[in-house]
């Protein structure tokens, strides 16, 4: 991990990757959207409505997943001081919340339909719009502590406590009776018919090489932005 | 209630959130490597 730590060399990776995974995110996506409206069956029960599973589940994962790297790069700042955690730790904040954003509003949408009702205040969907809130609250400490220069090490904690909520999601279809359903996807097999499940993997996998070219390219910019304010300052110290 | 108007609601807030944040971030990363290296050349 500490090769990395070189921006340079971290660029001279990133550059190429940031295309490469966009497209194929991009391209995968597709297919399994395209493939999840139009070529599986609807459900017995749910009718139609399955079909914003496709994207609402790699929106729970994505939303999920990316504060499991915020935590990571949490880690890595307060343990090693990696020069890059910091910035990819940012990088992925509004990613995070957008994809959060997406799962919660997918989730609503897919609700009336098949609860009656829009929201309802139970442990799973509580627990992920307690997620959004973090995220916002997370990008706002990380872009006051880049203002005041520095300051990443509290913003790095704040990443790490918050990682508490990732098990309680996750958990939550078990410790609390639900409206939202149980666990129907597992290492070990689905509840879910193969005929309906397969465009899936094809989404989430999408989605996540797309999330992860956003985060690049999100990354680069930081880098590019703290170039600029390093070059300026010296620019004006020398002036 | 006709379910396509859900899963057409559904599949529009997350393709045009996607897309948004990734054209922003394009935009963003292009813009800040652009001025970096315009500020480098001088």
């Amino acid at each position: 991990m500490h090769a990395f730590a070189n921006p340079t060399r971290f660029l001279s990776l990133a550059r190429p990757l940031t295309g490469w995974l966009g497209w194929a995110g991009a391209v995968l996506a597709l297919v399994g959207i395209i493939a999840g409206l139009t070529l599986t069956p609807r459900d017995y029960l749910q009718g139609e409505t399955v079909r914003i599973m496709y994207i609402h589940v790699p929106a729970a994962w994505l939303g999920m997943a990316g504060w499991g790297g915020i935590a990571a790069a949490s880690v890595a700042e307060l343990v090693w001081r990696h020069p890059l955690a910091a910035i990819a730790a940012r990088a992925t904040a509004v990613p995070g919340a957008v994809f959060a954003a997406i799962c919660l509003a997918s989730g609503s949408i897919w609700g009336r339909p098949t609860w009656g009702t829009w929201w309802e205040w139970d442990g799973r969907l509580t627990s992920m719009l307690v997620l959004f809130f973090l995220y916002i609250a997370y990008i706002a400490l990380a872009d006051a502590s880049a203002d005041r220069g520095g300051g990443a090490r509290v913003a790095a904690i704040f990443g790490l406590v918050g990682a508490i909520n990732l098990p309680i999601i996750h958990f939550s279809v078990l410790w609390w009776r639900t409206l939202h359903q149980g666990q129907s996807i597992g290492f070990t097999g689905s509840t879910i018919a193969p005929s309906i499940l397969w465009p899936l993997p094809l989404t989430t996998i999408g989605f996540t090489l797309l999330f992860t070219a956003i985060i690049l390219m999100r990354m680069r910019m930081l880098l590019a932005n703290a170039k600029l304010e390093a070059r300026q300052r010296r620019m004006g110290g020398a002036a | 209630m006709n379910p396509w108007l859900f899963v057409v609601a559904a599949y529009a807030v997350a393709c045009l959130g996607t897309l948004g944040l990734t054209l922003a971030s394009l935009v963003a990363m292009r813009r800040a490597e652009r001025a970096a290296e315009s500020l480098k050349r001088r």
